[in-house]
């Protein structure tokens, strides 16, 4: 991409420029452009859209049992109400909607597991049936009346229950090879673990877990014609859009998915569940537009969860501390169907030096929906494992825990040797470790007592992969320096709506409030998935790109003999307080500007590859397929953002109730485009790093292999008397390898890690080390008074 | 939900005769038809399909009947109406009856102290998940006879104390615990008239769980008396919860104490978050009683209380932290100054 300041004219002294209008632009602490519809109510999100006058409700019905055969349902009763129009089930539905293939197998669904295609239950709260009504209420209803029998099978609920079958990950090694999943390995490591002089050797588990978005799971779906639209909240509208085409026998073009807003998603609405076809089938049937919006309880089992995971580590030292051995196991649950897997060893083999290193993952086909993306997928419960191993290895080499990251801390990844673009890791930790006052810790612990409480103090390091889609941008500037930016990307609330609106006011020298985006719409140019933390990156550089590719015509324009900026460098004009401008400090306007092109208005649409990417991904990705670059998957060099997590505990001495009541983490970033929306997405990370630790988990009743908790009076996140002290710390970094505005995603490294850095403050507390997340009172409540 | 009638009552007999219209034998807390007060918790059933009344009696007209808190020398009198963040935030009930205005204070959320009454909250029913999601088919308490599935299931929020083999759902509030403690009274109108009586008899064991307490179909509960004694200055509520605010108690003790030159004159202790019913703890307080206040006797206290406790698989820790809840509020309450 051109640089916007062309090369140094030799000879030539340019007066000093006007001060750049910077408010709004890249770098400036902006409150959300949106802020205002929502607060207000005027945003709109999926279930606001009825699709038309005369809606339709549909409600699902969902099994009781987790495996075995619907063998009869009874729908005489359901039938018999009245305002009941249609109920779908297997019998009617059966091949009528495909089941798809799921996002790690090249698809787009989050299952593959078709609930009404045949009498098969495959898990918990599957969907049975779909009834639709004239009202919510009469829809509710009569769900409630269908009478359905099952022939029930004993099911496999989860890890040691008896008819799991664990499986390799390797199986689809050649498969897994092409996305980067390989299993990373270097040296010899159980040779150098046996010959260590330290070790650790311990197992670590992570449970089940939600996303609960608040906006709960909806679907409008209306036909016009053969056209469909669908209104849904989605982090992948184009991947919607494609994938209901698959299901339902359409071309894409007779699709068109709508998500403006989107009321929370963490990775929940990533993947395409199978209710969507299925609304899509009823609005067809009934000839009405038709609104799902499915219980709390029900968003439990018809979408994907974050799946248990245990992993074994074994870690071996010399008596420096310096790794010489990192082993690092991994179980993950998933379907009977699907071979989901988050393999994290991909991240947490990268984050130290050693010169031996062995890595594995196997995954365990249970009775259960297939899981899915939760923010940050694999590093919560893989880095949870290794920082606490990291943790344990420190107090056996009595080396501060902080110090031992130093001591094996690299410029190179250790699997080939690859340079990290920017690793900013002991920055992080020295910044943070200063903010939190790390240096008063007393090592011993059980040491630090305030009258009642027994207080810890715990650290872990955080990493998440920086990743960049490509992306397509379409943005026009009107004379008046109004701008419209159309892309369909995704703000899941991460203020995505301002940090685009931020790179165009800034790259076409406009007041932030004259530049309008449009996001989350099958009708704009595509925008990757809103996973992996690469919006930011992807989005703003093919913005900046089209904004520029505007520049350059504006610049055309102007310079021409007896244009305003006649004799004037094209390559030397910049956009500035709606103004175009040349090295001389001349100014043209930008009405005269636009009239010398003979257009009405500029516009300009533009694509970006990132770096890595294959040259077809743009193709792909008007097909909905994402080919997120990055991370630990290119061939020429490792791309990480790195962070350090630090956190007290207070440990009631009697009663033991844990609380966390301050958090303080630094993190680099590279480019932070809005500091304010930056800051904001990471604390709630670290929020979410405590609930991960100390609340979340969704309990199986194991004979059944059911969820027990499955509503947010049951299943805890903290509340705000439980959250006192949070500190959210930018480390500065530039890092222009990244990508052109040197951007690193950050919305998923707030919260990795911070579980560890909890477990390692209750270890400092207590001296108990507890490797089973939640941390919940039982945990701790037979560890000794330290005297 | 299903379609119900809605209608208000303007005074106490209206209600109560609404109510015993089309009452049959089920127990009033599954009776056809209902009383609405704060609607807390039977607005939540209602939409689980848990509770399918047929008819809901509005009571909040009630307000100037059963809506007043009065406090003479004798004691304490609380109107069914009267809001929990009404009662604890009441400058009188907080200086003279602590542990009354705390285990309101650290219940729920604000928005639902604001709504929610005293009448309706200590009829709350319990969390017991196999009960309020109506797809567990076994459940006692929901469809008699049909087992209980939290026996050998997810139990780590059920009751050690008071229960049975047929049920082992846990009692989840708090000022309950609080009314057992104090011997309050609850006064009662029913389509046959009045009566009051100790509030320990108000909720029934686990020998039929469907059948909560002993109210019949049609009676409401009109208030609370309280009496006073000179323990109910030294009084307070410890709640263990797994988070600091919005949940309820895994382990919780309401304590009061009068004290004479460090010895234990007389105590009154009620337990919540470990048992079946509002629970009060005569052991514990025989044991304490004549007993200097120190770590040695409320330890052999909360020992006494828990003799009888009976866990299951993952609620076993509750009985231990159940008696260190109650060593502390014992302890808490002895530090007091009053």
């Amino acid at each position: 991409m051109a640089n916007a300041q062309g090369p140094e004219t030799t000879g030539t002294v340019a007066p000093p420029l006007p001060t750049p209008r910077k408010t709004g632009g890249i770098g400036a602490a902006t409150p959300r452009v949106d802020g205002r519809a929502k607060v207000t109510g005027a945003a709109r999100y999926g279930s606001d859209f009825f699709g038309g006058p005369d809606p339709a409700y549909a409600f699902l019905a969902t099994s009781a049992i987790a495996r075995g055969r619907i063998t009869e349902i009874d729908d005489s009763d359901a039938r018999a109400l009245p305002g009941v129009i249609d109920i779908l089930t297997h019998r009617n539905v059966g091949d009528r909607v495909k089941p798809g293939k799921t996002f790690s197998d090249k698809g787009y669904m989050g299952t593959s597991i078709a609930p009404l295609a045949s009498d098969r239950v495959w898990h918990d709260g599957q969907i049975v049936a779909v009834v639709v009504a004239d009202s919510y209420e009469a829809a509710r209803d009569a769900a409630r009346r269908l009478r359905v029998s099952y022939a029930d099978e004993t099911p496999s609920a989860s890890f040691d229950s008896p008819g799991t079958e664990t499986v390799s990950a390797e199986s689809k090694s050649k498969e897994g090879e092409k996305a980067g999943q390989e299993k990373p390995k270097v040296g010899d490591a159980p040779r150098a673990f046996e010959a260590a002089p330290v070790k650790i050797d311990q197992h670590y588990e992570t449970p089940t877990q939600h996303h609960n978005p608040i906006e709960l799971f909806t679907t409008t779906c209306a036909w016009d014609g053969d056209q469909l639209t669908v209104w849904e909240s989605s982090q992948n509208v184009y991947g919607y859009q494609n994938g209901l085409a698959e299901q339902l026998g359409l071309e894409p073009s007779q699709i068109r998915v709508v998500s403006p807003f989107i009321g929370g998603a963490f990775g929940s609405r990533g993947s395409l569940t199978q209710r969507t076809a299925l609304i899509a089938l009823a609005s067809k049937r009934i000839g009405r537009p038709v609104v799902l919006e499915a219980t709390r309880q029900q968003g439990f089992t018809i979408a994907t969860y974050r799946a248990e995971t245990r992993h074994r580590i074994r870690l071996g030292a010399d008596q420096s501390g310096k790794l010489t051995a990192l082993i690092h196991e991994g179980w993950e649950v998933t379907s009977r169907k699907d071979e989901y897997k988050v393999a994290g060893t991909d991240a947490s083999t990268r984050l130290y030096a050693c010169p031996n290193i062995d890595s594995d993952v196997s995954i365990v086909h249970a009775d259960r929906n297939t899981p899915g993306f939760m923010r940050s997928p694999p590093e919560v419960p893989y880095l949870f494992a290794l920082e606490s191993a990291m943790d344990e290895l420190a107090y056996a080499a009595k080396i501060d825990p902080v110090e031992l990251r130093r001591i094996n801390d690299t410029d190179r990844e250790p699997i080939k040797g690859l340079p990290y673009t920017s690793r900013s890791l002991m920055k992080c930790f020295d910044t943070a470790g200063q903010a939190f006052g790390w240096s008063r810790r007393s090592a011993q612990p059980g040491s630090m007592r305030d009258g009642d409480w027994m207080i810890g103090w715990g650290c872990a390091s955080t990493m998440y992969p920086t990743q960049v889609g490509p992306a397509a941008a379409r943005v026009t500037l009107r004379p008046d320096g109004a701008v419209r930016v159309q892309t369909a990307a995704h703000d899941i609330g991460t203020g995505a709506y301002t940090v685009i609106a931020q790179t165009a006011a800034d790259r076409l020298g406009v007041p932030l409030d004259k530049v309008h985006v449009e996001l989350g719409d099958t009708a704009l140019p595509p925008a990757p998935v809103a996973g992996g933390s690469n919006t930011t990156a992807s989005v703003c550089n093919v913005v900046a790109k089209a904004c520029d590719e505007i520049r350059r015509k504006l610049a055309a324009a102007v310079t021409v003999s007896g244009g305003p900026l006649d004799g004037a460098d094209p390559g030397r004009i910049t956009l500035i307080n709606a103004s175009v401008m040349d090295d001389q400090g001349r100014m043209a306007s930008l009405k005269d500007a636009v009239a010398k092109t003979g257009h009405g208005a500029v516009e300009a649409y533009a694509e970006n590859i990132p770096h890595g990417a294959p040259p077809t991904a743009m193709q792909n990705l008007y097909k909905g397929q994402s080919a997120l670059a990055g991370g630990a998957k290119l061939k020429d060099r490792i791309q990480f953002a790195f962070g350090a997590q630090f956190v007290e505990v207070r440990i009631n001495a009697r009663t033991r109730e844990i609380r966390a009541p301050r958090i303080v983490g630094a993190y680099a970033g590279g480019t932070i485009v809005n500091p304010l929306t930056a800051k904001s997405q990471l604390m709630g990370g670290q929020i979410w790093g405590v609930s991960s630790a100390l609340h979340e988990a969704t309990e199986i009743d194991r004979r059944f292999a059911r969820y027990y908790n499955d509503d947010l009076a049951e299943y805890l996140i903290p509340v705000n008397a439980d959250i006192t002290e949070v500190q959210t710390i930018f480390v500065p970094e530039e890092d222009h390898q990244v990508n052109e505005l040197g951007i690193k995603g950050l919305g998923e490294l707030g919260n990795v890690g911070l579980n560890a850095a909890v477990a390692n403050a209750v270890f400092h507390a207590t001296g108990v080390r507890i490797r089973k997340l939640p941390i919940r009172i039982e945990s701790v409540l037979d560890a000794p008074v330290p005297t | 939900m299903r379609p119900f009638i809605y209608t208000r009552a303007d005074d106490v007999s209206a209600a109560v005769q609404a109510a015993a219209e089309t009452s049959g034998s089920a127990p009033a807390n599954a009776a056809p038809v209902q009383f609405i007060a704060g609607g807390t918790t039977i607005l939540d059933l209602m939409k689980l399909d848990t509770m399918r009344p047929e008819r809901l009696v509005d009571i909040n007209g009630l307000q100037s009947a059963l809506g007043s808190i009065q406090a003479t020398d004798k004691g304490l009198r609380l109107g069914a109406l009267v809001r929990m963040s009404q009662a604890a935030e009441d400058p009188q009930i907080q200086r003279d009856y602590p542990v009354i205005a705390q285990s309101l204070q650290l219940a729920a959320s604000a928005q639902l102290r604001n709504m929610a009454s005293l009448g309706g909250n200590v009829l709350q029913r319990t969390r017991c998940q196999y009960f309020r999601n109506t797809s567990w088919p076994a459940c006692n308490k929901r469809d008699p006879g049909s087992g209980c599935a939290a026996l050998d299931g997810v139990n780590r929020k059920h009751a050690v104390l008071g229960v049975g083999d047929k049920c082992i759902a846990e009692y989840p509030g708090d000022f309950a615990p609080a009314l057992a403690a104090l011997g309050a009274v609850v006064t009662i109108t029913g389509p046959n008239g009045s009566r009051a009586i100790p509030f320990e008899q108000l909720h029934r064991g686990p020998d039929q769980p469907e059948r909560e307490t002993t109210l019949a179909p049609g009676e409401l509960i009109t208030g609370f008396d309280i009496p006073a004694g000179p323990y109910t200055r030294r009084s307070l509520y410890v709640k263990v919860r797994d988070r600091q605010s919005y949940e309820f108690g895994l382990a919780t003790a309401a304590v009061a104490l009068h004290l004479v030159d460090g010895k234990v004159e007389e105590a009154r202790i009620g337990l919540g978050g470990v048992a079946y019913r509002p629970w009060r703890s005569h052991e514990a307080e025989a044991a304490l009683q004549g007993k200097p206040l120190d770590e040695n006797s409320a330890e052999a206290a909360a020992q006494a209380a828990f003799a009888e406790a009976a866990p299951r698989r993952d609620n076993a820790y509750k009985v231990e932290l159940g008696r260190r809840t109650l060593v502390r509020a014992l302890l808490e309450a002895g530090r007091m100054e009053i």
